[in-house]
């Protein structure tokens, strides 16, 4: 199929998408959801594997009591009912990945329903339904080697719990697609629940979509797109399917009812073949676990031990700190990047500074770097006392930013790298004066334009005096000798 | 609702199992005659009984702490799989 770019208005505006998202998040729990065997990320492989994981006959699950305080937790911050009673459910299909030929999950009685979340986007609120929240475990790692004639598998992985957060089919653009991830991975991770690392697959999402003329209810045929490993590809790849579903029904064609690959490779999905065919799980309630019984009481202790929630924090930054919405949603995204920013300000009591030191430079350091907050040398300390010095006058903020920078990479203290480097601001006004002249004698034409009344050219000229002290010159005193130095010279001729 | 030939087939794939002409005509007729016995049981009259999803429904919650625990020692695993190479499983290839 060629590859399609967009969609003209006309079409945009006669069709309309209906997105809805399965994401499935792991928990972060010491041990796996039915064994005792580790959950450590990266270990060799199979050497966190037991009977239970590795599904050896007559090896019989039991179930992690952290887990389900965990998807508790997370289907409460998702506004969900929590019924007093759930089961666990075998679905059966045979892969390598899944070496007891079924999936131990949750089918007619999940954990949580009927829940809620909110996305902002272009500054209007959305509020997507959460259908469900179910625990189910992990499978193996598959390992395809290209080329090759074989498929490796690492147990590790297998058993880790899991839960599957099913949206609502009340999504209608990628962008919106986009916040309602970046939303729920903030929720999960304010809730300590999991860490949601796409690139390690501790969060991962696929789609249900279909497109259907504008003003209508009734929904198109539906297609399900999997393997979109990242943010981009998530966007990306809704964004192609849309264009491709349009393009059918505006050309009369159907739209095959089917699931479809994203391929990052090509920028395109195409239908997916093997086991996602067979959509016949056969589920039927798991005989080895008893049902799970979710006492009111325990319910509402796990609701009263749970952390604070991104929506609230944001609202408290804006309430207590002054901070605009904006600055607020930053900040708050990532609950590490917000506790810094309480942290600081508890050091250094100027909410607006310290935020738009994080908002600028923290987040794009942590970006260049593609690093968390917590893997940086970067402290409280830091950036209050970088603040401090810059409100002293010891260095202007241009000097301030490249000490950043050092601070960053290696975290040292500001004022040791200051003084190391001879950083501090000149305010010595003998010495900047000379500097002054100097300017004002080797650049006749600037001084000429000043003269003539291009305000533009005093820029020009206590930029070259910033430049002749590498930018150690406090501005204001520099501009104010530039003007005696003119003033000198003037009184000269 | 009879079980037709075209179903047994189709759970057979499912279940990876290879049957002969002779095997599903035998496993239709047996699998008929159970869904008759179920039929029969459920002419019982059960209003207000509710489903019985596990044998010991009465037994709630029965949980483990998140403990970690060392597992089998990679040469037993190792031991027990078909094949083996560098740490991992060997599988048939899976991948389109």
């Amino acid at each position: 199929m060629a590859h399609v770019e967009s969609l003209d208005a006309e079409l945009q505006a006669a069709y309309e998408p209906v997105i809805g998202l399965e994401v499935h998040v792991e928990l972060q729990t010491d041990s796996k959801v039915f064994c005792s065997c580790p959950t450590t990320f990266g270990a060799e492989p199979n050497t966190q594997v037991c009977p239970v994981c590795l599904g050896l006959p007559g090896a019989l699950p039991v179930l992690n009591r952290r887990a389900v305080e965990l998807a508790l937790r997370a289907a409460l911050a998702l506004h969900c009912t929590i019924p007093p009673e759930c089961k666990f459910d075998r679905k059966n299909y045979f892969y390598p990945d899944l070496p007891k030929g079924y999936q131990i999950s949750q089918y007619d009685q999940p954990l949580g329903v009927n829940g809620w979340l909110e996305i902002s986007v272009n500054g209007e609120v959305r509020r997507i339904g959460i259908r469900r929240v179910h625990m189910e475990e992990e499978t193996a790692k598959s390992v395809h080697v290209a080329g090759g004639t074989h498929t490796l598998l690492d147990f590790n992985r297998a058993g880790v719990p899991l839960i599957e957060i099913v949206s609502e089919p009340d999504i209608r653009t990628p962008e919106e697609a986009r916040a309602y991830l970046n939303e729920l991975q903030s929720i999960m991770r304010y809730m300590e629940v999991s860490d949601c690392k796409m690139e390690e697959g501790s969060l991962r999402c696929d789609a249900n979509i279909s497109v259907r003329p504008r003003g209508t209810d009734v929904l198109g045929t539906l297609v399900e797109i999997k393997n979109m490993n990242s943010w981009r590809a998530v966007q990306k790849g809704l964004e192609y399917e849309i264009i491709r579903q349009t393009r059918l029904l505006s050309d009369g064609e159907p739209v095959v009812r089917e699931t479809r690959h994203w391929d990052e490779g090509r920028g395109i999905t195409r239908p997916a073949r093997g086991k996602e065919e067979a959509h016949d799980y056969r589920y039927f309630p798991e005989p080895d676990l008893v049902p799970l019984a979710l006492d009111p009481a325990w319910v509402a202790e796990v609701k009263a031990t749970m952390p604070e929630l991104p929506a609230e924090r944001r609202a408290r930054f804006v309430r207590d700190f002054g901070l605009p919405a904006y600055d607020a949603e930053v900040l708050c995204a990532d609950p590490a990047v917000a506790g810094f920013f309480e942290a600081t300000v508890a050091l250094y009591p100027q909410p607006k500074q310290v935020s738009n030191w994080i908002m600028k430079d923290v987040l794009r350091l942590l970006n260049d770097a593609g690093l968390p907050l917590a893997a940086t040398p970067l402290r409280p300390e830091h950036l209050a006392e970088l603040c401090r010095l810059v409100d002293q006058g010891t260095i202007n903020l241009t000097v301030a930013r490249q000490v950043f920078e050092e601070v960053f990479a290696n975290g040292r203290a500001p004022a040791e790298i200051v003084a190391e480097k001879g950083l501090a601001q000149i305010s010595d006004e003998s010495a900047l004066l000379k500097v002054a002249r100097e300017v004002v004698a080797g650049n006749p034409d600037a001084v000429k334009n000043y003269r003539s009344g291009k305000e533009k050219a005093m820029g020009f000229l206590v930029g070259q005096v910033m430049r002749a002290t590498k930018g150690r010159a406090n501005p204001e005193l520099a501009t104010a000798l530039v003007k005696k130095a003119l003033a000198e010279q003037q009184g000269q001729e | 609702m009879a079980v037709t030939r075209a179903e047994v087939e189709h759970v057979a794939m499912l279940a990876r199992l290879s049957l002969t002409e002779e095997e599903i005509t035998q496993f239709t007729k047996q699998l008929n005659d159970i869904l008759e016995a179920v039929r029969r049981m459920g002419e019982v009259d059960t209003t207000g009984v509710p489903p019985t999803m596990h044998a010991l429904d009465q037994i709630k919650n029965v949980f483990r702490p998140d403990l970690p625990r060392p597992g089998l020692a990679r040469e037993d695993v190792a031991g027990i799989a078909p094949a083996w190479a560098e740490g991992l499983f060997v599988v048939p290839k899976v991948v389109e």
